[in-house]
């Protein structure tokens, strides 16, 4: 099957500055694909430009088998989009909601029916559909802006941020749905700056300033961090940091609460120069050892090697 | 007694209307800990915060900031603390230099002082090339840090900040968080509040909030270590069917799914059965590996606790 | 165009407004309570125009005369003076309209024949009542003249002059002008500082500076001080423009104006703060600023329709209107050169007006989020 979404360098300049620039990626039907970066990467103009909104200055991007240069209006007709949650109306309910964006959405009369009581059923809102939008609990709501965005059927779903400051299990419960859809046949593409959603995806582009920064899986891109990483426990952290900041076979230093982060060549010689230096500098620590680094140091290692064009 | 508590909260409730947004919170917070309030949206962290900085009265019980009464003095102890709310409370209008000045003036910082807490202030906000800037047209990680810094010109005993880091970029983020550990390393004590769970793990004590109420409040490792043995990444061809054997485990707690992998929480006496899931050929499993559990594996085994009774 | 997705933006538009009870106030109960009230006020018919007489005939004729203008309904006799030297107090105190001099020897000019001249002096501060008041008075005259001429034949038997003061050409500028530097100032500035408490809570600036040691009476009298400097300067352009451009005369004292303007100013203002503390909306608190400064001010201040015609009730709702007691201040100022000595009565209400302005603000304004 073809794929459900094809961006061939993609580019995009307002004026001088280059928000998106040569973004080449293709998602398969039914993959859940992410895309991270802190804001003002390019993340949003680049979802802007698949999603019909914005018009691409070079490339192409194919999305739902249309063009978006030459037809945005029909794809915006195949995708949903669910933006952070809050495109509802608090002062509808449930159900008038609903009406309204299958209405918007222009979903065949006789099909409205079927469409909005599967919503209902998948998305668990029976028991609140006559109540008003704004007074339901975050997850709920956040079911309903991803119900509202499914009415017409759409083959690509783009979600953008979708479930920040939502309870763990609200979020779960979101997932679960989305990986049903996507089982079903419906590609998903997430925009996100949150490092932990990314792990829902089953690929992610990481963008840093309107480049492609990396492209796999998480467990791909946590392969990557080529270099092992090594937690020093201490009462001192800040001082640690300061003491490894530019010691010698010690990269990248990064503080967590009472652990603090070094980036080494290898275990046994970066923990030598770590001692070494904290000796000299009269700094205490409890326990050195390495561990697995996280998305977040993923990528702010990926960053940094791209600013400065190494590690 | 007072003296070794910084902030003492007791049976503390706060309603709307008809919501009840904090039900009974007590605890206490030592001086010069960095105290996390963790917990989704609607948990009741900002509503807590919101009492502590004196800028909402408690519907009912007591917080005590270094002795003074919250609920019967509010003004007492503001001199001494600083509050940064969720939303960005300050001055869009104005340039860096004018809001700090405008709250270093409502603080009554003397003037003398000022040169060198503002060169301090701008060295580690980075914010010194960007003084004469308008706040309004500062990224999210730079306002943040400029409210940061309005909070900490005056040198306040304690901080209270209402998600710090909500939509900030992981950069400007560990550049805040390591300004707070300073502060904390200088005795400040601080109270934040976070939906991020793995933000949590930096503080010295968390407090799990969820509807208002308590969940949990011990240290992150020893809350951690409650699910030690409890938590693993199982990866499988087929996650659906996968899915539904392990749901159906006895001794599975909960499982979620990300990406390529799912993630299992055990009751205490299921980490048996999981293991055992590996020797058996028809689970399905290519490979199950023990993982640290993490703070969202405690709030989601603890939600799930509570929910069951 | 999709008549589907127009019809679906309809819905949706009627269904948020039926629950949305500002909007429904706004649109059915406000409409109404204009017409009722507003109606009743706004009158160009002048009636019960308040007079004074100083007879010095005090004859059955000269008391005839009073009585034929007392009833006619047109006027209403207010004071009887005894001297010329009150006449000009009377008038200067804007008690009365105008003021009806009767000379000694009235009766007796009449009965042999000679014109009986009265004088009537009028108040031109209101030019429209007054040259409605003239019109009146002339056919008053014409009909005690036809009643003379009915029982004896006498050529034209009874004559007036009428002496405007104050504004002698009846210049309508002169009348507005002064009572329009009222009404701007009072439009303007209660709905400059309607924004300004609400806007900060609206922007969540305000929960920030509420966390600060910060007292209440700082927050309003440091946001008042600034838009008291707009007003300083706008009255006084208002000023120069009308006395240079209107040629509109300053008789009084330009430092009574000035210490005037600055109590009506702060207390305007203070009132706009008062609406934004407690409505804490900025939509609301404009809302509310237009309705409780800008209409009555307009229709009820005695800027353009007289109070005296308007209804018992709304003239006492008048007196809550502080643009009122500043139009007669202001137009006392300008055109009768009065001061404190007369004024003192309108001074010390808007001097209560302000002190209870102020007060409120500060009351009102509440470093606390009430959820």
């Amino acid at each position: 099957m073809a794929d459900a979404v094809v961006a061939d360098r993609l580019r995009k300049a307002f004026g001088d500055f280059v928000a998106v620039d040569d973004l080449s990626f293709s998602v398969g039907t039914g993959e859940v694909f992410g895309f991270l970066g802190p804001n003002g990467a390019g993340k949003t103009t680049a979802i802007r430009m698949l999603t019909g909104l914005l018009p691409p200055t070079g490339g192409t991007a194919v999305v739902a088998g249309l063009d978006v240069a030459r037809d945005p209006f029909g794809v915006r007709r195949r995708i949903g989009y669910m933006s952070q949650l809050f495109s509802l109306y608090g002062d509808l309910t449930v159900s008038e909601n609903l009406e309204f964006f299958g209405g918007l959405y222009q979903v065949p009369r006789d099909q409205f029916r079927a469409r909005r009581d599967w919503v209902i059923e998948s998305a668990d809102l029976a028991a609140v559909v006559g109540q008003l939008t704004g007074t339901l609990p975050l997850g709920l709501k956040q079911r309903l802006a991803l119900g509202c965005a499914l009415l017409h059927q759409p083959a690509v779903l783009f979600l953008d941020e979708p479930t920040s400051g939502v309870d763990p299990l609200s979020r779960r419960a979101f997932w679960d749905l989305i990986y049903e859809l996507a089982a079903a046949g419906t590609t998903v593409l997430v925009s996100t700056h949150y490092m932990e959603e990314a792990e829902y995806c089953d690929r992610l582009i990481l963008m840093h300033r309107g480049k492609l920064v990396a492209l796999d899986t998480a467990i791909g891109l946590r392969a990557r961090m080529s270099r092992p990483l090594l937690a020093v426990v201490t009462d001192q952290a800040p001082q640690v940091v300061q003491a490894l900041a530019d010691a010698d076979g010690v990269g990248e230093v990064t503080m967590f609460g009472r652990s603090v982060h070094a980036v080494v060549p290898d275990i046994s010689r970066g923990r030598a120069a770590v001692v070494e230096r904290l000796t000299r500098a009269g700094l205490g620590w409890s326990t050195i050892e390495p561990i697995e680094p996280s998305l977040e140091d993923v990528f702010i290692g990926l960053v940094r090697e791209g600013e400065t064009g190494g590690p | 007694m007072s003296s070794a508590v910084a902030v003492e909260v007791e049976g503390l409730v706060r309603v709307f209307g008809k919501v009840e947004a904090i039900g009974g919170l007590g605890f206490e917070v030592s001086p010069g800990e960095l105290f996390g309030v963790v917990g989704p949206d609607g948990a009741g962290k900002t509503t807590l915060l919101r009492v502590l900085a004196g800028v909402l009265r408690p519907s009912a019980g007591d917080a005590r900031l270094f002795g003074t009464s919250v609920a019967r003095d509010p003004e007492g102890v503001k001199a001494t603390l600083a509050y940064m709310s969720q939303r960005f409370g300050l001055y869009t209008d104005l340039t860096v230099a004018e809001n700090i000045r405008f709250y270093a003036d409502l603080y009554g910082v003397p003037w003398s002082d000022r040169p060198a807490r503002l060169e301090r202030l701008y060295a580690f906000s980075g914010l010194g090339p960007f003084q004469g800037r308008l706040a309004g047209a500062l990224s999210g990680g730079m306002r943040q840090k400029l409210s940061l810094s309005c909070a900490l010109i005056h040198q306040p005993r304690l901080l209270l900040l209402d998600e710090p880091t909500f939509g900030v970029d992981p950069i400007s983020r560990r550049d805040l968080w390591l300004i707070i550990h300073e502060m904390v390393a200088a005795g400040t004590t601080v109270i934040a509040s976070t939906s991020y769970l793995d933000e949590a793990e930096r503080c010295d004590r968390v407090l799990l909030l969820h509807e208002g109420r308590r969940l949990g409040l011990d240290t992150p490792a020893a809350l951690q270590r409650q699910l030690d043995g409890r938590v693993f990444a199982v990866e499988g061809p087929d996650m659906v069917a996968l899915r539904r054997v392990l749901g159906a485990a006895p001794g599975v707690r909960t499982v979620a799914r990300y990406g390529r992998t799912l993630h299992v929480t055990t009751e205490p006496s299921g980490a048996e059965a999981v293991a055992a899931l590996a020797g058996s050929t028809g689970s399905g499993a290519s490979t199950i590996r023990p993982v640290p559990p993490s703070l969202e594996d405690v709030f989601v085994t603890l939600m799930t606790g509570a929910a069951s009774g | 165009m999709s008549f589907r997705r127009f019809w679906a933006i309809a819905r949706k538009e009627a269904l948020q407004l039926r629950r949305d009870p500002r909007s429904l106030l706004l649109a059915f109960v406000l409409p109404f309570l204009l017409v009722l009230v507003f109606g009743s006020a706004i009158s160009l018919d002048v009636r019960d125009i308040p007079f004074g007489v100083l007879d010095r005939d005090r004859t059955p004729a000269s008391r005839e005369l009073v009585e034929a203008f007392q009833a006619s309904g047109y006027f209403t006799l207010r004071a009887r003076v005894e001297s010329p030297g009150e006449v000009d107090h009377l008038l200067a105190r804007g008690r009365v309209r105008l003021v009806m001099v009767i000379p000694p020897g009235h009766a007796s000019d009449l009965a042999s024949g000679r014109v009986a001249a009265v004088q009537l002096l009028v108040d031109g501060g209101d030019a429209n009542t007054a040259t409605i008041a003239i019109n009146y008075a002339d056919a008053i005259v014409a009909g005690v003249n036809r009643r003379i001429l009915a029982t004896r034949a006498v050529a034209a038997p009874l004559g007036f002059e009428a002496r405007v003061w104050y504004n002698e050409a009846l210049e309508s500028a002169r009348m507005i002008v002064p009572g329009l530097v009222a009404v701007i100032m009072a439009i303007i500035t209660a709905m400059l500082t309607a924004l300004a408490i609400a806007r900060e809570w609206e922007r969540g600036t305000m929960e920030q500076l509420a966390a600060t040691p910060v007292h209440r009476l700082e927050v309003v009298a440091g946001k008042l001080l600034p838009y008291i400097g707009i007003g300083i300067i706008d009255v006084t352009v208002a000023v120069v423009v009308g006395m240079v451009v209107f040629d509109v005369p300053l008789r009084g004292s330009v430092f009574l104006l000035a210490a005037m303007s600055l109590l009506f100013l702060i207390g305007m203002l203070s009132f706009g703060l008062l609406l934004s503390a407690a409505l804490k909306s900025q939509m609301l608190a404009t809302q509310v600023a237009i309705m409780t400064t800008y209409l009555p001010t307009l229709l009820l201040s005695g800027f353009i329709f007289s109070i005296a015609s308007m209804p018992f009730a709304l003239q006492v709702v008048s007196t809550l209107i502080p643009a009122r007691f500043f139009i007669v201040i202001t137009r006392g100022i300008f055109l009768k050169g009065i001061g404190l000595g007369i004024l003192w009565p309108q001074a010390l209400g808007m001097l209560a007006f302000t002190v209870i302005s102020f007060g409120m603000a500060t009351r009102a304004f509440r470093k606390e989020i009430d959820g």
